[in-house]
């Protein structure tokens, strides 16, 4: 059953700073793994990225080697997956797989090894004799640990981090996001977190980006994002939470599910579920406009938008070239460098 | 089962005595004994939503499945309407009860067969529990109950395959299939916790309705204390196989006894409120609780605990009104404030 070409994500385009948090939040299936995945080169075929650049610490990590990108993994760049049990080799004990990582880097002297491997345990707070042990002698908690553990023996700049919490219960992952921002400041790297969970975040990241469909709905600072919630989405995202505090309100969550990628609705992509949709909405696809410290994918914040007059047949969208983005900018380094461009991950 | 109606008021819908269950654990010459569930006390009355809370391993789910009787305890009972579950002996017995006490859960995407209509499963259901109908009425039942769970409209969604609809819509097929039996009491073992957060709200408010409006009780198993509180009545905490506190829910949140609960209450995520970083301390690692001696078992991450702590287990008992905690602290009547 063919479907045709998926655009997984489409038009991302951001900064990181070097030690900078940026959390990417959203449903299944709004891209934002596969936006991860492209900017660590993780794409397995048939997604391929069709468009854009992915720029790390200067350098563009688009159409490099396999050989070329396994120098820089684990080094510089680090990924988290979400699945420890998975991300782990069943049958090899944790200090092995972390012995692998550093020889594939040309570090082979076994006192380095072990001294390394055991500095960065105990860095996320596991006894090193557990570097004995294989993966399914330890708790969740203990893998997602070893995991972030591994991620850190060459000090990278970037880590990328995909759910990393999420098969933990709620006082595990609350002590692994307070550590994983505890290292952050001590190391100095910067993170891309990406989660279901809004919440989870809001403590940690410097900035938010609230992914739709395969699009930035909204991206700005983390605070502003939570206290003033400009994109219909994320407000319904935030009140789709029930509080454990105050009063016990009724809450309604988002009608409706997203759309299928493969078909795309014309105008805006959330406007089907949108509470506050206007007529041109199913028309016109919105840009992402500036509003104040944020960035808003909404004709409601659009410059041309006129609160009290909804027109029919609004303005076309001053030049929305079908330009789409993907990005990334890592800040590497000193020089702290990032950049962005256009592209788009295709599945 | 013999048909005695619950004695009006009197017997609560569903109670357990004692109900415990160990598995033995290790090589078949293991004696050593994992204790999933130790000695619980519970129970639910008629259209109440009851909310089973604590982390992975604490035995919420083994409770669920004592309840649905998929295990057989290792000792104590559960009493249905007053009636013993253990003296159920007939397969008829056993099918009346497994329809009236039905489960929901937690992973839409595997619980339903990819391969047969969604209507196959509801109508089995009807076919096996309510042999009276007749075909057409079983059809008509499967569309009734499709309504009731915002599945509209019922006969074209019937006729769908699993993989045509959505998480949210796949996790109502199943409380369709548990409504279809006419059910005193579903057991609901984390049926939210899979899906996206923007439809989560939906199958809390429909469990809701399924209570308001056609009486039936839930069992709410879970580890989001939150949405515990947002649909919830009466609130039990487990810890590592145990009840540590149970009572009405704003009571249990509002005023918690048991350090375990303040300790759950405080790592809830909140973007509402300033992230507090006092209690870090707390690796939030769950026991395993094999081969357990005397002592609370929350004992080595309270910062309260006592020598008492170290030498007896404490019983759950009442500090307020149906407000009870399994906690010597909190008995001797200070005002507990762990985390």
């Amino acid at each position: 059953m063919d479907r045709g070409t998926v655009r997984a994500v489409e038009d991302v385009s951001f900064d990181l700073d070097p030690g900078e948090f940026i959390g990417v939040v959203g449903e299944s299936g709004c891209g934002k793994s596969t936006l991860l995945f492209a900017i660590a080169q993780l794409l397995a075929p048939p997604a391929e990225i069709t468009g854009g650049s992915v720029t790390f610490a200067g350098r563009s990590l688009v159409g490099l080697t396999d050989r070329q990108l396994a120098a820089v993994r684990w080094k510089d760049l680090s990924v988290v997956m979400q699945s420890a049990m998975n991300a782990l080799n069943p049958v090899k004990s944790i200090g092995s797989q972390f012995k692998d990582a550093m020889r594939a880097h040309g570090v082979t002297s076994k006192s380095e090894v072990a001294e390394r491997s055991a500095e960065v345990l105990r860095m996320v707070g596991i006894d090193p004799v557990h570097l004995k042990s294989y993966p399914f002698q330890l708790s969740g908690g203990m893998r997602q640990r070893s995991m972030i553990a591994m991620a850190m023996l060459f000090t990278p700049d970037l880590v990328i981090m995909d759910e990393p919490t999420s098969a933990l219960d709620v006082v595990a992952q609350r002590s692994l996001m307070v550590q994983i921002k505890e290292l952050q400041q001590r190391l100095g790297f910067a993170i891309i977190f990406v989660t279901h969970d809004m919440s989870l975040v809001s403590h940690f990241s410097d900035r938010l980006m609230v992914m739709y469909a395969g699009q930035v709905a909204e991206f700005g600072p983390t605070r502003e994002v939570f206290d003033a919630p400009r994109h219909p989405y994320s407000i319904g995202l935030l009140d789709a939470f029930p509080s454990i505090r105050g009063p016990r309100l009724p809450l309604t969550g988002i009608p409706g599910a997203p759309p299928d990628l493969a078909r795309p609705p014309a105008g805006c992509r959330f406007a089907p579920r949108c509470p506050q949709v206007m007529d041109e909405c199913r028309a016109t696809p919105p840009e992402l406009y500036e509003a104040g410290p944020v960035q808003v994918r909404c004709l409601l914040h659009s410059p041309d938008h006129r609160p009290d007059q909804n027109l029919r047949n609004g303005t076309p969208p001053p030049g929305s070239a079908a330009g789409s983005v993907s990005t990334v900018a890592a800040g590497g380094g000193a020089a702290g460098s990032v950049a962005t461009e256009e592209g788009s991950a295709d599945e | 089962m013999s048909d005695a109606p619950a004695q009006d008021g009197a017997a609560p819908l569903l109670r357990t005595e004692g109900l415990t269950r160990h598995f033995r654990i290790g090589g078949a010459l293991s004696r050593r004994t994992l204790h999933a569930v130790d000695d619980v006390s519970l129970d639910i009355g008629d259209r109440e939503i009851v909310a089973l809370a604590g982390e992975s391993g604490s035995g919420k789910s083994t409770i669920a499945r004592l309840l649905a009787k998929l295990y057989k305890p290792t000792s104590g009972e559960i009493y249905f309407q007053g009636q013993p579950v253990s003296q159920l002996r007939s397969r008829a017995d056993t099918l009346r009860y497994t329809g009236l006490v039905p489960m929901v859960f937690q992973d839409p995407f595997s619980s339903i067969n990819p391969v047969l209509r969604i209507s196959h499963g509801v109508l089995r259901g009807l076919k096996l529990h309510r042999p009276e109908l007749s075909a057409e009425q079983r059809r008509a039942e499967a569309e009734r109950v499709f309504e009731v769970v915002g599945l509209a409209p019922a006969a074209e969604v019937l006729q769908r395959y699993p993989h045509e609809l959505s998480g949210g819509q796949r996790q109502r097929v199943g409380f369709a299939q548990a409504l279809a039996l006419r059910p005193k009491l579903i057991l609901a073992d984390e049926p939210v916790s899979m899906l996206d957060v923007s439809i989560r709200i939906g199958l809390l408010n429909l469990m809701a309705r399924l209570r308001d409006e056609e009486g039936v009780s839930i069992l709410y198993i879970t580890h989001d204390i939150a949405s515990a509180r947002y649909i919830a009545d009466r609130l039990i905490v487990m810890y590592a196989g145990q009840i540590a506190e149970s009572g009405p829910v704003e009571e249990v949140l509002g005023a918690p006894k048991h350090p375990y609960t303040q300790l759950l209450l405080s790592a809830v995520p909140d973007p509402r409120a300033p992230l507090d970083v006092t209690a870090e301390t707390d690796r939030g690692e769950p026991p395993r609780v094999i081969d357990p001696v005397p002592g609370c078992r929350f004992r080595w991450r309270c910062p309260l605990a006592i020598d008492q702590c170290h030498q007896a287990t404490p019983e759950l008992a009442e500090l307020g009104p149906e407000h009870a905690a399994a906690c010597f602290v909190a008995q001797a009547g200070a005002d507990v404030k762990a985390f």
